[in-house]
């Protein structure tokens, strides 16, 4: 049947009849996804050829700025809530980060299809280790998986700048992890497009012996000041603070409320 | 001089006017397998109702195709996907979805929640990453509670759940609209009201009228769908034809 083959189900015949004996009829979720590809061009390019002519302009979901550092009592997350298609800013308050388990969380930039797609895949492949193990699985594994993803499909045009946020055994831990299949562990990071602006006002503000209070104010004003200048972030700031015994969210703060009570004084 | 003069020539002509510039050398066409057609839709969630609006119109480039060509589908008897771009893809889209929801019933014995319908999509979407639908999709339903929900996409399965999601050629100009009126944005001191069905309808239309006044490819009619737990609804009224 044509539309069966094309609606993207596969009937998981192979295994499940050698160990059964007799033929299936029965429908399993597909086990490996397979992507529909243009014929005979490149991936990346094909989008941006086809865009432009007759008044096709396939604009997807881009833009933002997050950032993340390890201090002495956990890991502050802070990420903007723009989705930006095009010059069009198609939704204000999108969410940007995956809480994949209570110990894990993951940030998104980049593609916004992308970044959700290939992070809820990792918070099944993390829910599946969990159930198989017994144990929950790290944060170093975590995001060697999801940069073993990204290793599959590299130069076909994803974009994808992500941060795993977690605590497991060896205490709480930060990796960066891009399309590229990048995956570096560090104390501090920022991604997306006002990432630039995100690393100044961290880098000035940052003591490994800051207080929770001051690491809050410091996660904020990062977000704050890279959404002012940078067009494509902005909305809302949404901050968590991973914890030894998980992650919190902390508070979400529309931008222009924060930025007039920085400057104030300066308008 | 003589190079000088070549250039005069060409940029000045023969009669001392400036000749128009432009690009007079080989040009690469391509077969595209896109095109544009047009159509606005809408969706709004109320505490226990949602609406799912789309015109009618289905243009291509100058023409019209048609003036009765209504851009929402029914998925469940609680839910609706309104889809707008390219029509092919519009409705190899829905037919895919209909098959995929016939399946999860005759597998599970239930029909599927809108949102698990909208995370389906998601994935349906997602699985052509590299020759997308060129289709804009916002998908109107109760949720579990019964309470309104809308899920608004880009062509590629990027998700989130709204109260109100405009989307197709003139989003833009209805977006900001939606914005003040369901929103409250931009409007200071005055009362968060919450939206009753039928102030919303009314809000619908008249959005809608706007958006036919200035958008070329919106107009014709408007098809609304109002979905309840009773049911959906389907009200039909007259746009700007020209």
């Amino acid at each position: 049947m044509a539309l069966f083959d094309v609606s993207g189900y596969k009937s998981h015949a192979g295994l499940r009849g050698q160990i059964l004996g007799t033929g299936v009829g029965h429908l399993v979720d597909r086990p490996n996804q397979e992507f529909a590809v243009p014929v005979g061009v490149d991936p990346s390019g094909f989008l941006k050829s086809c865009s432009r002519e007759g008044g096709v302009s396939i604009d997807l979901n881009h833009g933002t700025t997050t950032l993340a550092f390890k201090f002495r009592h956990g890991v502050i997350v802070a990420v903007d809530s723009r989705a930006s298609a095009g010059s069009y800013i198609a939704s204000k308050e999108a969410n940007k980060v995956i809480e994949i388990n209570p110990y894990l969380l993951g940030t998104m930039s980049g593609s916004a299809a992308d970044c959700q797609y290939w992070e809820r895949l990792l918070a099944k492949e993390c829910r599946l280790y969990k159930l198989r193990n017994k144990q929950r699985i790290s944060v170093s594994a975590a995001s060697k998986l999801l940069c073993n993803m990204m290793l599959g499909y590299r130069g076909m045009g994803l974009s994808m700048g992500s941060m795993i946020v977690g605590w497991d055994n060896k205490g709480p831990g930060l990796y960066y992890v891009d399309d590229n299949a990048t995956r570096l562990s560090g104390r501090m990071f920022s991604t997306g497009c006002g990432s630039s602006y995100a690393y100044g006002v961290m880098d000035s503000g940052y003591r490994e012996d800051m207080t929770v209070e001051e690491a809050y104010e410091l996660g904020r004003r990062g977000i704050t000041h890279a959404t002012h200048r940078d067009a494509y972030s902005g909305g809302v700031v949404n901050l968590y603070h991973m914890q030894e015994d998980g992650w919190i969210k902390v508070c979400k703060e529309d931008v222009s409320e924060l930025i007039h009570r920085y400057r104030k004084g300066m308008f | 001089f003589l190079l000088t003069a070549i250039m005069f020539a060409q940029v000045y002509g023969d009669n001392g006017k400036m000749k128009e510039y432009h690009y007079s050398g080989p040009v690469e066409h391509r077969f595209s397998p896109y095109s544009f057609n047009g159509g606005t839709v809408l969706a709004v969630a109320g505490e226990d109702f949602a609406i799912v609006a789309s015109d009618t119109r289905l243009s291509e480039g100058y023409s019209i195709h048609s003036r009765d060509s209504p851009k929402c589908y029914k998925l469940t008897n609680t839910t609706v996907i309104g889809c707008s771009g390219f029509h092919g893809d519009c409705l190899t889209l829905t037919k895919i979805i209909d098959a995929r929801l016939k399946m999860y019933k005759h597998s599970n014995n239930k029909s599927m929640t809108s949102g698990a319908i909208a995370a389906m999509l998601s994935t349906i979407l997602y699985g052509r990453r590299f020759f997308p639908y060129y289709v804009y999709n916002i998908i109107g339903g109760l949720d579990e509670e019964g309470k309104g929900a809308v899920y608004s996409f880009d062509p590629v399965g990027s998700y989130q759940r709204d109260t109100y999601k405009a989307g197709g050629s003139a989003s833009a100009m209805l977006q900001p609209l939606l914005d003040n009126q369901i929103g409250f944005k931009n409007m200071e001191g005055v009362q968060h009201l919450p939206l009753n069905q039928e102030k919303a309808v009314q809000l619908v239309k008249d959005v809608f009228i706007s958006a036919a006044e200035r958008d070329v490819y919106t107009g014709d009619a408007l098809r609304i769908c109002i979905v309840t737990k009773e049911g959906i609804k389907e009200e039909t009224v007259p746009l700007r034809k020209d």
